[in-house]
């Protein structure tokens, strides 16, 4: 039982910073690119019109980047103290991705983010804007990696389990890296945070342009920022349904959860919107005829698994019932417990029958990898049940994030449009709702990794590792009272950064009021 | 003349001089990014001094990879469920 709460606290604490660190990384990951496009519009014409507006939204960047440095560390740190079991068990694989993003792109970003904040007097304007675009370039780097990592968590691809060692082994970097689910994490959590980016400089825009200040720099500021917001926005719809069809094929119980499909078949409907709860399916529901089976599998008559199906098998589609794949995880734990009970004994005779089986180079090895093996973290299940995940969580956020991303579309594409034709400024209740959605752009952000996150429980390691095992065994009380600190701790810092960035964008492009004085950093 | 005299001493400054003088000069000119790094240096104490020192011990530190690898499968053999 106390096992179970700090289990419950740990997972807890790891998705209060998850979340709270995400509030941060993507307008760094976004914002760096637009003031590097805005930066080049000042090389390419000299105005002083643009390096005046670089510096402003590059302040607004350094104010987002300090306060949001680090609170990744925690994450990394709480790997090693709150999920020891994990960290060993798959350190080798999930520490490379992570080595090379602090190696690499940590080092790019932090080198040139010192040129591009302290450089402006001191280097030329072709290495200073090399600066921000590398600047630009390591922070989207940085997030390549860890994207990289936890992909392999959701698909563990390109890895061995070693028996002497007891750890999972890396056996291809590249089948490691360019996992389809990592391409697709990437490049869909690139582009949303671009557009969550492009959304953040439409709003502060919006708000000089309702109290007539600074009109030039926001038209304009609008104009680069919902080009490039339209074009990532539709990157991300694009990123976000080829996700769909990766998800249905390597995690189809997160697909089903998600969509709430408690039966499967052939030409599954959509659920555009519609109730749902934890035992069935619902009522309202608005469904797009076959349009799952097409996302799903390109094919508009595809079978797509539901969630009894996944539960409980169906032999004409090959679907293993849970019962016995945890039947199959028990096999190979015992397999592993037998190893250690005769390595105690130094009985090496058994020793060396359990290697064999654990030895993918051998007929015997290749089979019990692949029917045992594979099914390694079922063995730890107490019940299918536990398989499935909070299926309205999942729906609504769901809903939540593919509908805001169809509104941001809209409404960028809109942006963009009136502001072309200079007909913007008036359109007051369109200004409000620009600078109203910058906290809806955060929720749909949120949301898409409440669906990844929530969605593969019960699996630290999809199939191999389940969250109860993954944790370390800390007292729940140290877990639960750092969890508060961490809340409080938190909640400062964002108090503080909402706070500082508020004060700044009132200020203005010149800081304070009357100062024509460019501002230093 | 002082500016003069500050150009010289960057010309005639070796390559590490003048990346610290760059340093030196950008930290000395912050107003927003005082406050900041207010921010990070109670963050990093809070994280590193705080919590790491007082609430959660590294259950693997001072271990041989021998001893890990035995932790590790007692960890996952002891929390299996028998048939």
């Amino acid at each position: 039982m106390e096992y179970l709460q700090t289990v419950d606290w740990s997972r807890a604490q790891f998705a209060l910073t998850a979340v709270y660190h995400w509030l941060f990384v993507p307008l760094t990951l976004g914002l760096s690119v637009v003031v590097a496009i805005m930066e080049t519009r000042y090389y390419c014409t000299g105005d002083e019109f643009w390096r005046r507006t670089t510096k402003f939204w590059m302040r607004l960047f350094g104010i987002n980047f300090a306060v949001g440095v680090a609170t990744g560390i925690i994450l990394e740190f709480e790997f090693g103290t709150n999920w020891s079991n994990y960290s060993y068990f798959v350190g080798d694989i999930f520490g490379a991705p992570l080595a090379v993003e602090g190696m690499l792109a940590f080092f790019l970003e932090s080198t040139f983010l010192a040129v591009m904040f302290f450089g402006w007097e001191k280097v030329s304007r072709g290495f200073h804007l090399t600066s921000t675009w590398l600047t630009a370039l390591g922070a989207n780097l940085s997030a390549l990696w860890i994207l990289v990592a936890n992909a392999w968590m959701q698909y563990p691809v390109g890895c061995r389990f070693d028996l002497e060692t007891v750890r999972n082994e890396m056996t291809s970097f590249r089948e490691v890296a360019l996992s389809p689910v990592a391409v697709n994490k990437f490049l869909h959590t690139v582009a949303s945070s671009f557009t969550l980016a492009a959304l953040f400089v439409v709003g502060v825009s919006a708000w000089y342009l309702l109290r007539r200040r600074e009109e030039k720099l926001a038209r304009e500021s609008v104009a680069v920022a919902s080009a490039f917001g339209v074009l990532f926005a539709l990157a991300t719809a694009l990123t976000g349904d080829k996700s769909g069809a990766v998800i249905a094929r390597v995690q189809p119980m997160k697909l089903a959860a998600m969509e709430a499909l408690y039966e499967g078949g052939e030409g599954m409907p959509l659920t555009i919107v519609g109730a749902v709860g934890r035992e069935g399916p619902g009522c309202c529901r608005a469904e797009v005829p076959k349009l799952l089976s097409l996302m799903s599998f390109r094919d508009p008559d595809a079978y797509v698994p539901g969630i009894r199906e996944l539960l409980y098998g169906d032999e004409k589609h090959g679907i293993l019932p849970v019962a016995e794949k945890m039947a199959r995880g028990r096999e190979a734990i015992a397999e592993l417990a037998r190893y250690r009970a005769a390595k105690e004994a130094g009985d090496e005779k058994t020793m060396a029958e359990v290697e064999a089986k654990f030895d993918p180079a051998t007929p015997e090895g290749e089979e019990f990898l692949r029917e045992k093996f594979a099914y390694f973290g079922y063995g730890y299940l107490e019940n299918p049940q536990q398989t499935v995940p909070d299926v309205p969580l999942l729906f609504y956020s769901f809903r939540v994030m593919v509908g805001a991303g169809i509104y941001f579309i809209l409404l960028l594409a809109t942006v963009w449009w009136l502001n072309r034709r200079g007909r913007l400024a008036p359109k007051r209740w369109l200004l409000w709702s620009c600078v109203w959605t910058i906290p809806l752009a955060y929720a749909a952000s949120q949301a898409g990794w409440v669906l990844t996150e929530a969605g593969r429980q019960p699996w630290a390691i999809q199939d191999l590792m389940p969250v109860g095992v993954a944790a370390s065994k800390l007292p729940s009380g140290s877990v639960s009272t750092t969890f508060f600190l961490f809340l409080a701790l938190f909640t400062a810092l964002l108090a503080a950064e909402i706070s500082i960035l508020l004060r700044q964008i009132a200020l203005g492009p010149d800081g304070a009021a009357g100062n024509t004085e460019p501002k230093k950093y | 003349m002082k500016a003069e005299g500050e150009r010289f001493r960057r010309e005639k400054a070796s390559l590490p001089g003048r990346i610290v003088r760059f340093y030196v000069s950008g930290f000395r000119e912050m107003t927003v990014g005082r406050t900041l790094w207010i921010v990070v240096l109670l963050k990093l104490l809070a994280m590193f001094a705080v919590l790491k020192l007082f609430f959660f011990p590294d259950l693997l530190a001072g271990k041989s990879p021998e001893e890990r690898a035995t932790h590790a499968m007692e960890e996952l053999t002891e929390r299996r469920i028998e048939n």
